[in-house]
């Protein structure tokens, strides 16, 4: 990052480093930083106000990265895979803020499965990225349900159980944006996390993310060197956003092109995409396919707008609940005289 | 003797007894899930509309349908309507229970049964009312399901014409029970005329219980303490609720999803102020309370014991990140899933220390509906001005069961934020320190996500933190901000509900209780006055304890803690709260799954007292 990057400043005004977060305690090199990194990019680059998110995470080293991004954003670091309920909560309080939850895959694999799959069915308006390393970073190298069948951990042996595919438990729950990356390919990271911060509801981005220290060796399929060589793209697309005309030219049947809820667009290479992200049931087989093949497919596996957020379903209006005037909560003298009379 | 006997021999001279006028109780025996609410709530609310005090108790089964239910109404021309431990009148319709129902009538009480129950009857010290509540019922209604419904609207207008109940009196209450819909009384009305009629023309009068009007409740209005407590939140301005269906807390919730939408509709743009969530779990439902409550709602969570188990971790983080939640216990028996449906003032000391590490919450002790609605509304203010979570401790008697009570009063105060920061503030000040303790309260400035200032914004956590929100395991960090939640929690103890005293003159012997304990202990008071015992009385309206309850125990020889449960889970607190005193204390408690009683009560402390009879 040059000081003339720095310097430049996005459509609202601010420098990249007002994005800026903490200093990362986390090991040189853990998939989770990279991530971090680009949260700030996405985020500079679409011009979001940090003023008006909040950053959410449970527990694990992936849990720690709000700390290390946009440090004028509100955070909260929850508990172990209760990130989702604090969120549905929080969002429903105050809908117009723009969410970022973090988690890892024990936190939603595993303990926090529940409330994540119950929060994508609400599908409360946010984006929820799961930086899946496959083991138990912070409490040392155990295997976490996203491990593949025959992968082996120095202390844990080798797994034999089949994994939980995050992205498939997303789509089974009716996610509208659902997405797979790698945290060695930053700039598909990027144009996913603009696209998923334009999404109407829940978006899910299942982001393979290396933890150096307990599962990075070469055969493990969540380590930097297996994801090089063996990212298979089903997708590639820009990002445009709202304020931006398409500028970009195409021959007709070339590109398809997505409107996102916020007015924004994906334009998508149909010549080597290898798979439609609007058919939600080739969006199931591919990952099927996937997993049989032992695949690692990255891209945006399916996006629809349809279904209505959870701030619209509760048909919050324009003053979110937390900022409710009080004149307007509290109902009047008579009406509460008019409830005790029937009671007599 | 067996079955459809005409008054007896022995009847006769009971019947030559002086009337006993709005003073008995009626245990009504029948089979869950066969609508017999409807005719109990309409007796209860008749006798309360004749101007008689009265009370009324479910005594339910985990179960939605067969097994055996009992309902006990209690009319006391004096006020006393707490459970008596036996009925004199018994009314019994289900053949399961009749032989355990035919042996608890009280001598010189009387049994009404159906018709069709076989049973050996054999006592000549109380009166026999055998009705044809099939025979009446299949005339009234043809179609068989409703025909159980209709059933017990046969033993309404029996009981009506036997202890003189208005039948307009019963119109009315009807009236109340379908909100005014004519259809249904009028097929309910029916039923209790004929029912009346069949009585006055084929029953001999051989009891002496009778109703006359009086004015005892003139004014007065009966309600749930669920219901009270959801009213009282709702003025109290709740924005967000978040719940899961768990018995005896449910029909909180429900009285929240009743009201919200007439009271809590925006006149201007026709939307809701508020926003009610059914979770998957509770602990879901108080981590969306806890992410509410952050980002500035009035956000609250209902639930009974298991549900407060799951609430464990969630209540620690809530307590450390400094995050205000109004949380009700409606405390059901446990442990484990116990005896779901009856109740228990259980969960005191594990809710008063909920969490892991040092923690501790301030928690209300309504007493009555009225409390349940005063409290529901400052929950709301308490737990935003300490920001913390804040806990009412309700029980299933309180909750679920119908209670008189004094109109409430409209909140006197308006609605307090606590120290919340604008960004106009932000400009002024330049910046703020979260967790700093700047005016010596122990409670720190907040500001709510969105408020726009580039240094409006911390960062809330459950790990280790400085002032500033920031991640520290410093020993001073820990050890200054335990410091401060401490000098918090000194504040609860100032601004929580004092305890309310009774002081007698020249009493040796003092009553300690809370909770829906409170009319048993009344009642018990005056029962040991007659026994020549003269008591103070102090109900504790909150945790933590305070000085005023301290002195009380200091003004007293001995002092008994009358409460719901097993281990004397409030005089463990007490010992803690004034060791000095500790042997003072003296435990009365008493967990059966059944409301106390004031026999019981008074029995227990004359027998301590070296007095008993
Ligand atoms: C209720 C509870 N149980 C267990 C833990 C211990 N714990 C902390 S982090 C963690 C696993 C984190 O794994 P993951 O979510 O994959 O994050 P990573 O560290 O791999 O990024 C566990 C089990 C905890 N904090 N809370
Ligand atoms: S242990 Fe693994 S996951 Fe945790 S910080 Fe180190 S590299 Fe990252
Ligand atoms: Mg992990």
């Amino acid at each position: 990052m040059g000081t003339a990057s720095l310097q430049k400043a996005n459509v609202i005004g601010l420098q990249k480093i007002d994005y800026k977060g903490n200093d990362s305690t986390l090991c040189a090199g853990c998939g989770h930083d990279s991530i971090a990194s680009q949260i700030i990019t996405a985020c500079y680059e679409m011009g979001v106000k940090p003023e008006h998110v909040i950053k959410l995470s449970g527990i694990g080293c992936s849990s720690k990265s709000p700390a290390y991004f946009m440090n004028r954003a509100w955070g909260f670091n929850t508990l172990h895979g209760r990130m989702a309920a604090v969120a549905t909560g929080a969002l429903t309080a105050n809908h117009k803020l723009t969410g970022i939850g973090v988690s890892g895959d024990g936190d939603t694999g595993s303990i926090g499965l529940g409330n994540f799959k119950h929060m994508v069915r609400r599908n409360v308006r946010m984006v929820y990225i799961i930086e899946n390393n496959g083991v138990y970073g912070l409490t040392k190298g155990q295997f976490s349900a996203t491990a593949d069948v025959g992968q082996e951990l120095k202390h844990a042996g080798k797994n034999e159980l089949p994994p939980i595919d995050l992205c498939m438990e997303a789509l089974i729950a009716e996610c509208g944006f659902v997405a797979r990356s790698f945290a060695g390919d930053p700039k598909q990271v990027v144009t996913l996390l603009k696209a998923a911060l334009s999404h109407r509801g829940t978006a899910v981005l299942d982001i393979i993310s290396p933890c150096v220290t307990f599962n990075n060796h070469d055969d493990s399929t969540k380590s930097y060197v297996w994801g090089k060589t063996n990212d298979d793209r089903i997708n590639d697309f820009t990002y445009v956003p709202h304020q931006e005309e398409i500028m970009v030219e195409y021959e007709e049947g070339e590109v398809k092109e997505v409107t996102l809820h916020d007015g924004s667009h994906i334009l998508l290479k149909k010549l080597d995409s290898k798979h439609d992200p609007t058919d939600r049931a080739a969006a199931i087989e591919l990952l099927e396919e996937a997993r049989e093949k032992q695949l690692f497919i990255t891209g945006l596996l399916y996006v629809d707008n349809r279904r209505p957020s959870l701030a619209e379903h509760l048909r919050l209006g324009d003053t979110p609940l937390a900022l409710m005037p009080f004149e307007r909560l509290r109902p009047s003298r008579e009406s509460l005289d008019k409830i005790l009379d029937s009671m007599k | 003797m067996i079955t459809s006997l005409q008054p007896s021999v022995h009847e006769d001279a009971l019947a030559s007894r002086p009337p006993v006028i709005n003073d008995f109780s009626i245990r009504v025996a029948t089979k869950n899930g066969s609508g017999s609410q409807t005719a109990n709530t309409t007796l209860l609310r008749a006798l309360f509309k004749m101007g008689i005090p009265v009370s009324g108790k479910n005594l339910f089964p985990s179960n939605i349908q067969g097994m055996p239910t009992w309902y006990t109404i209690r009319a006391n021309k004096d006020g006393f309507i707490a459970r008596r431990p036996s009925a004199e009148i018994v009314v019994a319709i289900n053949p399961a229970t009749a032989i355990e129902d035919y042996q608890s009538v009280e001598t010189g009480g009387f049994f009404m049964y159906a018709d069709d129950i076989k049973l050996q009857m054999n006592r000549s010290d109380i009166s026999h009312y055998p009705i044809p509540v099939k025979k009446l019922a299949t005339e009234n209604e043809k179609d068989p399901k409703l025909r159980t419904y209709v059933a017990n609207m046969v033993y309404v207008g029996a009981l009506a014409w036997l202890l003189g109940i208005d039948l307009a009196d019963i119109e009315s209450a009807l009236l109340f029970h379908f909100k005014g819909k004519r259809k249904p009384v009028d097929s309910n009305m029916k039923v209790v005329r004929q029912a009346h009629q069949w009585a006055a023309e084929n029953l001999i009068k051989t009891d002496p219980f009778r109703v006359e009007k009086m004015n005892a409740t003139d004014g007065l209005i009966m309600i749930d303490g669920n219901t009270a407590g959801a009213l009282g939140a709702i003025y109290g301005g709740v924005t967000f609720a978040a719940w899961y269906p768990i018995t005896p807390a449910t029909s909180l919730a429900d009285a929240l999803n009743h009201f919200l939408p007439r009271l809590r509709t925006d006149p201007e743009t026709g939307l809701p102020t508020y926003a009610i969530l059914q979770a998957e779990d509770e602990l879901a439902a108080l981590g969306m309370v806890v992410g509410a409550g952050w980002a500035g709602a009035r956000a609250m969570t209902s639930t009974s014991g298991p549900g407060i188990s799951l609430m464990t971790e969630f209540t620690g983080l809530a307590y450390f990140a400094e995050v205000p939640a109004v949380i009700w216990d409606v405390q059901r028996m446990g442990p484990s899933t116990g005896m779901p449906t009856r109740v228990s003032q259980g969960d005191v000391l594990k809710v008063y220390f909920l969490g892991h590490g040092d923690a501790k919450h301030p928690c209300y002790l309504p007493g009555n509906v009225k409390e349940c609605f005063e409290f529901g509304w400052r929950a709301f203010d308490l737990a935003e001005y300490l920001q913390t979570p804040v806990f009412v401790l309700s029980d299933l008697d309180l909750g679920m069961n119908q209670w008189m009570s004094e109109p409430f009063e409209y909140p006197d105060q308006p609605m307090q934020r606590g120290k919340v920061l604008t960004a106009d503030d932000l400009k002024r000040l330049g910046g703020f320190a979260r967790y700093r303790d700047v005016d010596g309260d122990g409670i720190g400035y907040r500001t709510l996500p969105g408020t726009d200032h580039p240094l409006a914004a911390y960062f809330a956590r459950g790990t280790g933190h400085n002032e500033r929100a920031q991640l520290s395991e410093r020993p001073e960090d820990w050890e200054n901000n335990m410091a401060r939640l401490g000098r918090k929690f000194e504040m609860a103890r100032k601004l929580m509900p004092k305890p309310i005293v009774q002081r007698v003159d020249d009493a040796e012997i003092g009553i300690i209780s809370y909770g829906s304990a409170d009319p048993a202990v009344e009642e018990a008071r005056a029962l040991l006055a007659q026994a020549g015992i003269k008591t103070s009385y102090l109900r504790l309206r909150a945790l933590p304890l305070e000085q005023t309850t301290t002195d009380f125990i200091a003004a007293h020889r001995r002092c008994y803690v009358v409460e719901l449960n097993t281990d004397a889970q409030m005089l463990q607190l007490l010992r803690l709260h004034a060791p000095e005193f500790a042997t003072r204390l003296v435990a009365a408690n008493h967990s059966d799954g059944l409301p106390l009683t004031a026999d019981w009560i008074s029995a227990a402390i004359r027998t301590s007292e070296g007095t008993a009879i």
